[in-house]
């Protein structure tokens, strides 16, 4: 469901879009862009992309770029926002995973799964996370919600470094 | 917008969330939302009205979380609150639009939340209170998103496509949102005397107030019926189970049940604090009609 059709020049160029808030991994990898639907004889497009968060600002800024790139191309993009199904960390690339890795940020883990009807465990930090610095699991979130709403804060123990951490969602 | 576009090849991402009857300027067809094209054919239907109140209750709740940019006790808790806010905003577009296709008006986004005045909105009491110190909005977000959390997974069941996919969207939001609520109940309850005190006191204020949210009125019955919707008392166990597994974590205590309800959010008869939320939400747009920058 990840794989985007990249036959095509356009539908290559769309897929290499950065994501605006994490420039380091493209919209494609980060699992947003769904599908390019392209119309060779009529030189359109159909650009399917879903939301990380319902109230992503960054969706704007996307579909601009992709109207942007099709008609750098000589395509008129029509840009689609479909909700269902929910976006997911799992549909981000090895790819994707390996740029914000270099880039500092840890990349999401797995999905929590077993949340369904019985109440929350509270407990202040629940899961490993990685320092993408040092490797030291050893890590303590700091702060639940980071910079962009796909990320949460994290200090590692070892190597004192603040990081931000790619939320599973 | 990007400053590699020069000029808008067609109307761009605004209309991401806006079906194409609902956008004045969209000429050509653009489907936004899973079902959403096959509703703009003037398929009026007749839940419009529950929709609408799931919908102000996060559009007015956003509002009410936004206030606490620069005024949370520290600046993580103001990127988190103004991160729930986002979510909440977020939800209520996807709504919007398409009650506007729904209800026969052709409404979009922007005429709900910046049209409407007092009496329209169908949101409940409890969104809509002045923000108290930072436990009374604990308090709210663990109630609201518990029943958040209930409310989405039974309507991502429901037999219309764009109400399950909002609500499957949500429901991975407000869980996020619940969690963050706890953490605090938990911290302030088990925390110090003081703490302990006033996270007590905020559980007490907010208890009028929780009610409302779990009425059956008449709009809540017909979704219902249909399949689409849910009934509110249905959740009620489930969310107040939440609730108190939280509580008691916090060594804190579930208040009785208060001796008045506030009631009324439903049928658009609002308590005082709204009249000025609007006022404030509304004021720039409704100054400079059709503004755009």
């Amino acid at each position: 469901m990840t794989a985007v059709a990249v036959e095509s020049a356009v539908a290559r160029a769309i897929s290499h879009i950065p994501d605006p808030e994490v420039p380091v991994i493209s919209i494609a990898d980060l699992g947003i862009l769904r599908s390019v639907e392209v119309d060779e004889e009529a030189h359109t497009l159909v650009v399917t992309i879903t939301p990380t968060y319902s109230g992503c600002p960054a969706m704007e800024a996307i579909a601009s770029r992709i109207v942007f790139e099709a008609r750098q191309q000589g395509y008129a993009a029509d840009v689609r926002t479909l909700l269902s199904p929910p976006w997911t960390t799992d549909w981000m690339t090895d790819e994707g995973r390996d740029a914000l890795h270099r880039f500092g940020i840890a990349p999401p883990g797995q999905v929590p799964v077993g949340e369904t009807h019985g109440p929350v465990a509270v407990t202040l930090s629940r899961h490993v996370v990685a320092c993408p610095r040092c490797g030291s699991t050893d890590t303590t979130e700091i702060a639940h919600f980071g910079s962009t709403a796909c990320k949460a804060l994290r200090r590692c123990n070892d190597c004192l470094e603040p990081f931000d951490e790619f939320k599973a969602i | 917008m990007s400053e590699h576009v020069t000029e808008p090849v067609t109307e761009p991402a605004v209309g991401s969330f806006t079906p194409p009857a609902a956008s004045a300027s969209a000429s050509e067809p653009r489907e936004s939302l899973p079902g959403a094209a096959e509703n703009t054919g003037g398929g009026e239907k007749p839940y419009a009205a529950y929709l609408l109140g799931i919908a102000d209750d996060s559009m007015v709740y956003a509002q009410r979380l936004g206030e606490w940019m620069t005024n949370a006790p520290q600046i993580e808790e103001d990127m988190a609150l103004g991160n729930i806010a986002l979510d909440l905003l977020g939800q209520a577009r996807g709504l919007y639009p398409y009650i506007g296709s729904i209800d026969g008006t052709r409404r979009s986004e922007d005429d709900y939340a910046m049209q409407r005045d007092e009496r329209e909105w169908r949101n409940v009491h409890l969104v809509e209170q002045e923000r108290g110190d930072f436990a009374d909005e604990m308090a709210r977000l663990l109630w609201f998103s518990a029943y958040q959390v209930e409310l989405h997974t039974a309507l991502g069941a429901s037999t219309d496509d764009v109400v399950a996919g909002v609500a499957g969207k949500a429901l991975k939001e407000v869980r996020y949102h619940l969690d963050h609520a706890s953490l605090w109940v938990v911290r302030l309850g088990d925390g110090t005397e003081e703490s302990h005190q006033r996270m007590q006191a905020a559980l007490e204020r907010v208890l009028p107030y929780l009610a409302e949210l779990f009425d059956d009125d008449e709009a809540s019955v017909l979704a219902a019926g249909l399949g689409v919707g849910v009934l509110p008392s249905g959740l009620h166990d489930a969310v107040v189970a939440r609730v108190a597994a939280v509580v008691g974590e916090a060594t804190l205590s579930l208040p009785d049940d208060s001796r008045w309800r506030s009631r009324g959010g439903r049928s658009g008869v609002h308590s005082r604090p709204m009249g000025y939320l609007l006022a404030e939400m509304q004021h720039i747009a409704r100054s400079h009609p059709g503004a755009t920058w």
